[in-house]
């Protein structure tokens, strides 16, 4: 038992930086936001989402006047951008949930000071992909059709569509997020609540905390419950982006009906995901001085991550490649060599670029420890994301089994705002968020101080 | 003095001297107690006796009503209420259920857990005895508190602050009711 407790214990010494107290790490995360004095980086920040929200709210105002048409959905491809930034969204989203879920079961301590941070990302990612296939239903005000209920149409849901499955899978994905944050959060609203010297805040800030007062009955249950909840979420993130890739795999489209598509998917999610985590730590450590934190450490290990996940997706194109070649079916050769050599070839050779090549520069230590290059290579990751599932959808639809019917997508300058758009909702939320909670859970980071570890000879009663 | 009082507390800065109290308290036979801090230590459990929580049992209760219902839902609209014959293939086409049970499943495993845990501590509570003290502020930074209720049995005003005084705490104070 003492064997083991020094193996889970050795490497929490050196996540946060040496000479943290109880009180200096709460006063540190606290006073970000307790402050009075708001930062230029975080106005800029957040006036840039908010600009970017505008053009959001311009461009689904068009979408609501005009119709879907605006963007450039022609037949055969008809889902274009929409699903395009939907899957980069919802990928983006998994690296919160499995740093808060899986790495909690894996007992990882260093996840400690990025998961609130994450797990925020994740909500607004989901919020932000939930857009897509709403405006892309073309009538986004019946959107709860898609839910079983009675109804004087005497109509419901076909329970067999991946694309039925695919809604019960990320509402329940946004739902688990939303409640496993709020429960992570509890205990530091109550934090606030008691250092706040604004009554207005402390007010807001102990409806948020509900009554807790760190009893010892409490934590008791809590603990309890993490573990739980974290238990209920890992299967649930490795489901999410499996029920996403079933939208491509049971259709008998060339190019997405296979069955390496969930791994493949939920690999690639967590690449993004963790792309995501590193260009917001990065800049956000940097700004509020919390490099004793999120240390190098962090950046490294997220960074590992990246390169295990971004191999597993350079398999996955290999392997996909292979098997165009290999299963001897006409279509499916076509597609692979359209993509290669088609009217998305471009497309195609930056995503191998940023995808297949780019994380290989991982191996090297200097890079992962080299924050600033890490940043960048965390963009280029993002942007080769985005493209992978751009390929996927709109080389696959553009040139299907109909050569007839082929028809080149483009992008129009509605798609593009959309997009835009979606990521001005993502910075609003997220530096709303970091002015108005912590983005670091205090109360977990507190338990990675040596003090924090009772010293007792004495049995467990 | 007259009012009543919820209890004593004694103010500790480190978790092992607030483990330490907890079991001399318990040993020394004060059952109404509790410790506060400002993270979760496991000793503390043992310390006070608690026993393990219901918190499984009704996350196992929930998850399992859910894929239930999830199941029957799909059931019940694809058989009963809305059939569609496709090519004379099964009404009752469960692989195709699998996926929406399984998310109903985690969808109430989730809420339960999460009521469970509002519900067996008993949150949302607007008003407690305890924050009456002001230095309990500091339960949410970093001090450990002990509080030894005044419903106790063994409890009287002068004796239990006696036996608070020498575990050696920082300070001990009245809560007021």
């Amino acid at each position: 038992m003492a064997d083991e407790l020094q193996v889970a214990d050795r490497p929490a010494e050196k996540i946060i930086a040496p000479g943290y107290t109880f009180a200096s790490i709460t006063d540190q995360i606290a006073t970000v936001v307790l402050t009075s004095r708001t930062p230029v980086f975080w106005m800029a920040g957040f006036g840039l989402g908010l600009v970017l929200l505008l053009l959001f709210l311009l461009a689904a105002g068009v979408l609501l006047a005009k119709g879907t048409g605006i963007w450039g959905i022609r037949t055969p491809v008809m889902w274009g951008f929409a699903i395009t930034n939907f899957v980069w969204w919802i990928g983006i989203g998994h690296a919160g949930t499995l740093i808060s879920a899986i790495l909690l079961l894996l007992n990882q301590r260093w996840r400690n000071s990025i998961n609130r941070f994450a797990e925020a990302m994740t909500l607004f990612a989901v919020a932000c992909a939930g857009m897509f296939p709403l405006l892309h239903l073309g009538r986004p005000w019946l959107f709860y059709w898609l839910m079983p209920y009675p109804n004087t149409m005497g109509i419901e849901p076909n329970f067999r569509s991946p694309l039925v499955w695919d809604v019960f899978a990320v509402s329940t994905y946004a739902t688990v997020s939303l409640l496993f944050w709020y429960v992570g959060l509890m205990p530091d609203l109550a934090t606030l609540r008691d250092r706040t010297k604004n009554r207005v805040a402390r007010v807001l800030y102990a409806v948020g905390a509900l009554g807790w007062r760190g009893s010892a009955r409490h934590w008791s249950v809590y603990e309890t419950a993490t573990l739980l909840l974290a238990g209920i979420a890992t299967p649930l993130v490795l489901s999410v982006h499996t029920v996403v890739s079933f939208d491509f795999t049971i259709g008998i489209v060339p190019g997405w009906h296979s069955t390496f598509f969930p791994p493949y998917f939920v690999a690639g999610a967590i690449y993004s995901g963790f792309a995501m985590v590193l260009a917001l730590a990065i800049p956000l450590r940097s700004v509020y001085g919390l490099k004793g934190l999120i240390t190098d450490k962090h950046l490294d290990n997220s960074a590992k991550v990246m390169l295990a996940t971004g191999l597993i997706v350079a398999y996955a194109y290999i392997l996909e490649a292979f098997t165009g070649w290999y299963s001897g079916n006409v279509y499916e050769h076509a597609v692979i060599v359209n993509r290669m050599t088609g009217p998305y070839a471009a497309q195609y050779w930056t995503l191998v670029g940023c995808n297949i090549v780019a994380p290989n520069f991982l191996w090297i230590r200097k890079l992962r420890t080299t924050p600033a290059l890490l940043f960048v290579w965390s963009l280029i990751v993002l942007v080769g994301m985005w493209l992978e599932r751009y390929v996927i959808i709109v080389s696959s639809l553009a040139q299907d089994n109909l050569v007839s019917s082929w028809r080149v997508f483009q992008g129009t300058r509605w798609d593009w705002a959309t997009y835009a758009g979606t990521i001005g909702l993502f910075l609003f939320l997220f530096f709303l968020f970091i002015r108005l909670l912590p983005m670091i859970s205090i109360f977990e980071v507190r338990t990675l101080l040596p003090e924090a570890k009772v010293e007792s000879g004495e049995g467990r009663g | 003095m007259i009012t009543a009082i919820h209890g004593l507390m004694a103010e500790f800065d480190n978790p092992t001297a607030l483990v330490e109290a907890a079991r001399a308290a318990r040993e020394k036979g004060y059952r109404k107690l509790d410790a506060y801090s400002p993270f979760p230590i496991e000793e503390l459990s043992g310390a006070l006796g608690l026993h393990h929580n219901k918190l499984p049992l009704i996350v196992l209760a929930g998850g399992i009503m859910g894929g239930i219902a999830g199941y029957l839902l799909q059931y019940f609209i694809t058989v009963i209420y809305y059939p569609i014959n496709v090519g004379g293939r099964p009404l009752h086409s469960w692989p195709a259920y699998i996926v929406i049970t399984f998310e109903t499943t985690i969808l109430f495993a989730a809420l339960a857990a999460v009521l469970g845990l509002m519900g067996l501590c008993g949150l949302p509570m607007p008003y407690h005895p305890v924050f009456n003290v002001p230095r309990f502020a500091m339960a949410s930074r970093n001090r450990f508190f002990l509080c030894i209720e005044a419903a106790d049995p063994l409890f009287d005003a002068q004796g239990t602050a006696g036996f608070l005084r020498t575990l050696e705490p920082k300070e001990v104070s009245e809560v007021a009711e």
